[in-house]
Order: C-alpha cells, then sequence, then structure tokens
C-alpha cells in the first residue's frame, strides 16, 4: 500500500515539529526517515500511524489513495515496531505474539490452532524459534527487537512503521540486524518506513532516503544520488564527514582554494562568495606539489585503524583543519609522519552559491 | 551482549571491613536498642491483647462475639470496609491514571491534595464532615427537610472512612504507572485492541502487585480506623458502632475480657495484613528481580 503526506503540519506549544511537509511513500518501498534529532522525522512517523494528530486541518495522510486522518491508530492497520520495543512485560514471546490477534472481534478472531500456527511461523521467520515460552526481561536486546518485529507483523499490516529500530543495541548487533531487515523487507514486501539519525544505516538499508531538517525535508531519493548530489549544504554535511573550502567568484571567474575555474554563467552577479564541498576520501595527497592548485598542510594526526585511514592536516594558508581519507597501500608508500609536510588537492567538489548547488563540479 | 550484567559482588570484600563498619559492640548495641523498643511497644502489647482476652478462658472468649452489639459491630466494619476499598480501588486507579497520562494544569497540586488525609489529622476530618452535614452544618437543613441522616448514621462512617484510606492505592500506583510509561499501551492499540481490552490486558496486569498492595493498606486503615469514624458516629450501640469503637465503650464499661477480645480480632487483622503484605512485597521483587536471570546469547 502506498503512502502520502500532504502538506502536514505540526506545532506542540511554540515549537514546530513539523512545517507543512509532503511526502509519497510507493508501494512495496524501504524508505528511510534520516535527520538530526529534533528533526520531525519521529513525529512524521508517530502522525503516519494515527499515534499522533496532525495540527488540525493542516494535511492528509493518504493510504491507497484513502484519506486515513480521522482513523484511530487500531483502524489504520499498520505494524508499528517502537523504540524500546514496548514489549507487554508480563507476557510470554508467544503471547506478545498472538496479542493482535487475541483481541480481535470473535468474528474476525482465527482459531485458537490457527493463532499458534502464525505464531510459530513468524518466530521462525524471526529466527527465534523455540523462545516461545520466555518472557521479554529474558532477552537480549536484538532479541528483543525482533519479537517486537513480529508482534507488528502478526496483523499482517499494511504498512510497516519502525521508529529508531536499531537505536538501543549495540554496534555489531545492529549492522547484522540492520541487514537482516533488509533481507526480511526483500522477502514479505510490505511498505516499510523506518526512522533514523543514523546515515549509514540509512545509505545501506533504505530504497529511498528522506532527508529531514527542522521540521522539513531536504532530500528525497536514492541513498546513491543523495550521497552523490546532496540538494543542499546540509545534505551535503549530514550525509558524511565534509571539508569546506571557501572562496568568491568575480566577473565569471571563480577561486575556490587554490583552485580557479571559469563560471560563465555567474559572470553577471558580479562578486560572491562561494563555498567548496569536498569529501575526505575526494582528497589527494602527495609528497610533490603537483600542480598549482595543490595547498600546502601538515600532519596534525593520524588514525591508523581500520580500512580507509584518515589524516588530520593543517593548512598552511590559513591554518584550517582539514580531514583526508587514503588507502592503506597509499599510506604505506607515502611513509607519512606526524608533522610531515604534504600537499592537498582536491579531486572533486560540490560549489555551493549561497546555498544553492551549482552544476559545476571539478 | 545488550542484556543487563548481573552483579557480583566479590567474597573478598567481606573479609577487609569497609568505610562504614564499626566496631562489633556498636553492631550489638543497635540490634539489642532496636529489638529492646519492638519488644517494649509492640510484642509485649500484642501478647497482652491475646491474653486479657483470654483471662477466663475460650468460652468467655467466644461469648464477647455472641453479643448483638458486637456482631452489629461487626458487620458494619465489613460493610464500611465493602464499600471504602472499593470505590478507592477505582479512585486510586483514576488518580494514578490522571496523573501518570496526562499532563495538566494543577497537576501538582492534585498530588498534594491525595496526600492530604496523610497530613490531616483523623479527628479533624470527622469535625469537617460533621460541619458539612451536621444538624447545624452547611448542609444540615436541606438534609433534614428531606430525611437524610449523614451524621451519627453508617453514611457519615463510610465517608469519614473513606476520605482517611483515598491516598493508599494512588500512592503505590502512581510512582508505578509513570515510571512505566504509556508505550505499551500504545502498542496494543497499534495492534488493534480496543480501549478496554488495552485496560484489561495490558495496564492492569503490569501494576496489578502494586495495586493488591495498595487495596491490603487501604482495607486495613478502614478497618481500623478510630478517630474521624468515632466523631461522625455517635457511639449508638448496635447501629453506629464498628469494631475499634466498640472495642472503646466495652473498655469504658469495665468489661475488659470483651474488650480485649474484639481487640484481638482487629489484632489478627493486623497480623494478616502484615503477612499478606509480606507475600505481595515478594513477588513484587521476584518479578523485578527478572530482568537478572543470565540473558541467552544472541545466535
Amino acid at each position: 500500500m502506498s503512502i502520502e503526506v500532504r502538506n502536514i503540519s505540526k506545532t506542540f506549544g511554540a515549537f514546530t515539529a513539523l512545517n507543512d511537509v509532503s511526502l509519497n511513500v510507493p508501494n512495496g518501498q524501504l524508505v528511510a526517515l534520516l535527520g538530526p534529532s529534533g528533526s520531525g522525522k519521529t513525529t512524521l512517523l508517530r502522525i503516519i500511524a494515527g499515534l499522533e494528530p496532525p495540527d488540525a486541518g493542516s494535511g492528509r495522510i493518504l493510504f491507497h489513495d484513502e484519506d486515513v486522518v480521522d482513523r484511530g491508530v487500531g483502524d489504520r492497520q499498520v505494524g508499528f515496531v517502537f523504540q524500546h520495543y514496548a514489549l507487554f512485560r508480563h507476557m510470554t514471546v508467544f503471547e506478545n505474539i498472538a496479542f493482535g490477534l487475541r483481541v480481535r472481534p470473535r468474528k474476525t478472531r482465527p482459531e485458537k490452532s490457527a493463532i499458534r500456527d502464525r505464531v510459530q511461523e513468524l518466530l521462525r521467520l524471526v529466527q527465534l524459534e523455540g523462545l516461545g515460552g520466555r518472557f521479554p526481561s529474558q532477552l537480549s536486546g536484538g532479541q528483543r527487537q525482533r519479537v517486537a518485529l513480529a508482534r507488528a507483523l502478526a496483523v499482517e499490516p499494511k504498512v510497516l512503521l519502525l521508529d529508531e529500530p536499531f537505536g538501543a543495541l549495540d554496534a555489531k548487533v545492529r549492522s547484522e540486524l540492520r541487514r537482516w531487515l533488509r533481507r526480511l523487507h526483500d522477502e514479505i514486501h510490505v511498505t516499510s518506513v523506518f526512522v533514523t539519525h543514523d546515515q549509514e544505516e540509512a545509505l545501506e538499508v533504505a530504497d529511498q532516503v528522506v532527508v529531514m531538517n527542522q521540521g522539513r525535508i531536504e532530500q528525497v531519493g536514492p541513498p546513491a544520488e543523495v550521497y552523490d548530489n546532496p540538494a543542499n549544504p546540509f545534505v551535503y554535511g549530514f550525509l558524511g564527514n565534509v571539508n569546506l573550502f571557501h572562496g568568491r567568484i568575480d566577473g565569471g571567474q571563480a577561486r575556490v582554494g587554490n583552485v580557479d575555474f571559469p563560471l560563465p554563467a555567474l559572470q553577471a552577479a558580479g562578486s560572491r562568495e562561494l563555498v567548496g564541498y569536498v569529501r575526505p576520501h575526494d582528497i589527494e595527497v602527495s609528497r610533490e606539489q603537483t600542480g598549482p592548485d595543490a595547498i600546502a598542510a601538515v600532519i596534525g594526526h593520524i588514525h591508523g585503524a581500520g580500512g580507509l585511514p584518515r589524516l588530520e592536516l593543517e593548512r598552511l594558508d590559513n591554518h584550517l583543519q582539514v580531514e583526508a581519507e587514503l588507502t592503506r597501500d597509499r599510506l604505506r608508500e607515502l611513509a607519512l609522519q606526524v608533522g610531515d609536510r604534504v600537499y592537498i588537492r582536491p579531486k572533486s567538489m560540490r560549489v555551493f552559491v549561497e546555498g544553492q548547488p551549482l552544476d559545476y563540479q571539478i | 551482549m545488550a542484556g543487563p550484567i548481573a552483579l557480583r559482588t566479590s567474597s573478598v570484600s567481606t573479609a577487609i571491613p569497609g568505610a562504614t563498619a564499626e566496631s562489633p559492640w556498636v553492631k550489638w548495641l543497635l540490634i539489642a536498642l532496636t529489638l529492646g523498643f519492638l519488644t517494649l511497644f509492640l510484642f509485649v502489647p500484642l501478647a497482652a491483647v491475646f491474653t486479657e482476652a483470654l483471662r477466663k478462658g475460650w468460652n468467655a472468649y467466644l461469648a464477647s462475639f455472641s453479643d448483638p452489639a458486637a456482631l452489629a459491630a461487626i458487620k458494619l466494619t465489613l460493610l464500611t470496609a465493602a464499600i471504602a476499598v472499593p470505590l478507592n480501588l477505582v479512585f486510586g486507579l483514576a488518580a494514578a491514571w490522571a496523573i501518570a497520562r496526562f499532563n495538566f494544569v494543577g497537576k501538582n497540586l492534585l498530588l498534594t491534595l491525595i496526600d492530604l488525609p496523610f497530613a490531616v489529622s483523623p479527628v479533624i476530618s470527622g469535625l469537617i464532615y460533621v460541619l458539612l452535614f451536621g444538624l447545624q452544618g452547611w448542609l444540615g437543613p436541606f438534609l433534614a427537610e428531606h430525611d437524610l441522616k449523614i451524621i451519627f448514621a453508617v453514611p457519615g462512617i463510610v465517608l469519614a472512612t473513606v476520605f482517611v484510606t483515598f491516598p493508599f492505592v494512588a500512592r503505590e500506583l502512581i510512582p508505578l504507572m509513570q515510571e512505566q510509561g504509556s508505550e505499551e499501551e500504545q502498542a496494543a492499540l497499534s495492534l488493534g485492541a480496543s480501549g478496554w481490552q488495552t485496560f484489561w490486558r495490558v495496564t492492569l496486569p503490569n501494576v496489578k502487585w502494586a495495586l493488591l498492595y495498595g487495596v491490603i493498606l487501604c482495607n486495613a486503615r478502614a478497618m481500623g480506623e478510630f478517630g474521624a469514624v468515632s466523631v461522625v458516629s455517635g457511639h449508638i450501640r448496635g447501629k453506629t458502632n464498628t469494631i475499634p469503637l466498640h472495642v472503646e465503650i466495652l473498655y469504658n464499661e469495665y468489661n475488659f475480657v470483651a474488650a480485649f477480645a474484639v481487640a484481638s480480632l482487629l489484632a489478627i487483622l493486623a497480623l494478616l495484613t502484615l503477612a499478606a503484605k509480606s507475600l505481595v512485597e515478594w513477588q513484587v521483587r521476584r518479578q523485578a528481580a527478572a530482568p537478572l536471570e543470565p540473558t541467552p546469547a544472541e545466535e
């Protein structure tokens, strides 16, 4: 079932959590709402679920082209997975999963044996066979999360909504579980929306990433697109580490860092400030000055652990910090030491004029 | 993995005196003091109640209860508790729900007001009812006109008891419900449960032990209340006397065996309450300790 959010606003007292937000989630997709805390992503999820009403008269929520704004959470056929799982602590895992089926009116309630079969099937799906008799307090965090998911799936929801599904787990379980969620989604294909503040999680798992900031949607797109073509400096900065190179344009001739390039489109615009954004892995580090666009810098720190070692550098011209990533092989080849003088050159840069991206890319 | 870690106290620590450890003399002195105090003020009076009650033998003891006035007092006490406890159960749940789940203006004031019966002397609470409903009171003429009797009658006793005992259930539930939050209820609703189903299947089971604990304390106080009830009762023998009031009358009439026999009923009730309370506390502890069981590893 597709979800359409049209012009939804939500205020809590003087705080605007959502400001005229519109969003389309196509049927069967796995969509991530990504943003810093306070960006409104959880509020949007709760409004879609019906756990929170939008501001009166502010807009509409459509499930498969049907307005559901006036329906309560129980009538929307959504499965909601809470950040802290919200498992019923006095019920066993089995009873937790069976709950949604047991509370149905007698007419639509499945037979006892059918409920048992369904729960067993779900336990298998979330790889918790044999743990049906446990209480939530006897499970690990990752197991609780999967029980919460099975419980939500038991009622055969048309839409699955997950609030920071992996937020409370440690790093290793977290990455295992998110890959597992992706596989599960490929298996059951229910339209799903999950909230996260972790860009890596969103980029790895989702079909579409919705980047949110201060109650607004900044950009929507597939992970590769939002990463490679961020719509604005916020998205660029939020999706990964970034180095800023300040510059100017004057009479159609731009200079950012030590890079000169023509920008005939802005010839008439006069003198403007430019900001170039460069990812750490797009910074080339060499011992020799390779050209006029290379900038001299001193190595302040080398983080050697991990697949891509990181260098912290200080530019000699303006003493600003720059972060660079290079391969282990390259690091070994250059035999760099803290305090060494090197030359850095941006291999690729996105340039923004007053928050707007330029078509130009180095 | 993400599960809580069980605490293990090292056995070495018992051998090394901790910073707060005093000499054995202090330890034994404190224990002796506590025991002596309890003996003097608790065990001796308790033993005295039963000794005095049985001074003239079993037959005299049992005869005290066949007195119609004593039977009437027992009945009235049971009736009062049977009305006051369920009322306060419902009120306590409603108040705890309102305070734990909603934000509203005057919430702190409401919390303070719930504690009022603890802060006010029971005699004062009784007097307030006399001032309100008594013949000379604000509503007195109206009640007299419609031939309604509250003061010096059963309704007054029930009202005073309800007032004195209303904090017990609410006070037990509020902190627990605040701590548990409402996520489980939201989860139940999102799974299609109605409000009523959510209450019976999720909310109530989560607070049942605290609720029972509150009810036990509430019941003990409802049956044992003296001050407030004494003011509104009028002490009409066989009509408006509860067990505590009946004990007082018997004692004032120098009918010691009967007085202590009836008093022993209250003492037995107290002992039963204590036992029930310990049982519930044990259950609560057992449930709270459940997360400390070893968590199985992630497979």
